[in-house]
């Protein structure tokens, strides 16, 4: 299908990148190079929870706190929230609206879930006196646990104001290009999360 | 205009945007659902490993389940983020390339200057105090 078709059956306005240039290539290396920095941070917490991991400090060690049934059903609900956020990016390349809400709806809901199990967790871990303060290793599992869970809770508020904007809005060019980047950043957070069940969870039970 | 033809005009009008050659790779339905399955396989093995005690050696456990995530990392990259060697013309991948350096130099250099350092100043007992040279 030529350009010049499409310019005599369609208004001008949706007509901004019918040009060589496209301005989603930009977009979306920024996105992916932002991405790899955030990488950093979270290597850096890595190595940091690898080299005082062990330090307990007298206190509660991993085999002691952590528990992997619950570990695993909040693994499940951010896998499941990243095959979600698929179906809602394949919606968005139909372009049927109402699909990608509810997709991305249901993915803002298990993300939720998420956040609330972790909050459940670290609140049963300082109520049974394991705070972050208690040691180094309690320090560096809140840090890198914490950090990685703030990730998904602004991932959440993102979600909710780009559902917000394609209501009203729609799925226009400006609304996909946001939505594709959230969709890297979010499954992103669920690469790191891989990383944080393996070294943290499942290799601390291990000790 | 009914709905159907409403996204016909749709499609139409953004027909050129799909079909952009370094436009973000769009995933299948399959690509999806392939990725998805492995994830889940990828993730029960270890926590069936851990859980069940499955494994006489430790060592072996722990070796076992950084393996399985080093794959699910890749299949999360090929089926999520779509991650290929020509993606935005190859800039991905070589940012992709350069982090992971990165990342490599940051764990294992901290990890090993860590080990070493602990190792060395660990605080001198009296009975070595005396055998010292």
């Amino acid at each position: 299908m030529s350009a010049h078709a499409a310019e005599t059956t369609f208004p001008p306005d949706s007509f901004y990148d019918t040009g060589e240039h496209h301005p989603q290539n930009g977009t979306m290396l920024g996105f992916w190079l932002y991405l790899m920095s955030d990488c950093l941070i979270f290597a850096v917490l890595f190595a940091m929870y690898g080299v005082v991991g062990a330090n307990y400090a007298a206190g509660p060690g991993p085999k002691d706190l952590f528990d992997l049934g619950l570990v695993a059903v909040n693994t499940s609900m951010l896998l499941l929230s990243s095959i979600t956020y698929g179906f809602a990016m394949l919606e968005m390349a139909r372009g049927r609206q109402n699909a990608v809400l509810g997709w991305l709806a249901i993915t803002g809901l298990f993300g939720l879930a998420f956040v609330g199990l972790e909050l459940y967790e670290f609140n049963h871990f300082i109520h049974e006196g394991a705070g972050p303060q208690r040691s180094a290793f309690l320090s560096a599992f809140f840090a890198l646990v914490g950090t990685h869970g703030l990730h998904v809770s602004f991932g959440i508020v993102w979600l909710a104001v780009l559902m917000v904007q394609v209501r009203k809005m729609g799925l226009t060019e400006p609304n996909r290009r946001r939505l594709a980047c959230l969709s890297l950043f979010w499954h992103f957070l669920d690469v790191v999360w891989i990383g944080v069940f393996t070294f943290v969870y499942l290799m601390g039970v291990l000790r | 205009m009914s709905t159907a033809d409403t996204e016909h005009a749709y499609d139409q009008r953004h027909v050129h945007s799909h079909h952009h050659p370094e436009g973000e790779a769009h995933g299948t339905f399959k690509g999806y659902m392939t990725g998805f399955i492995l994830s889940v396989i990828l993730t029960a093995i270890p926590f069936w490993l851990v859980m069940g005690d499955v494994l006489p050696s430790k060592q072996a456990t722990v070796f076992i389940i950084m393996g399985f995530a080093v794959v699910q990392i890749l299949v999360h990259m090929i089926y999520f983020l779509h991650m290929n060697t020509s993606s935005e013309g190859g800039w991905n991948m070589l940012a992709l390339i350069f982090t992971l350096v990165l990342v490599v130099i940051t764990l294992a250099g901290s990890l090993w200057v860590m080990f070493n350092m602990n190792d060395n100043m660990m605080p001198v007992s009296a009975h070595e105090m005396r055998n010292a040279p």
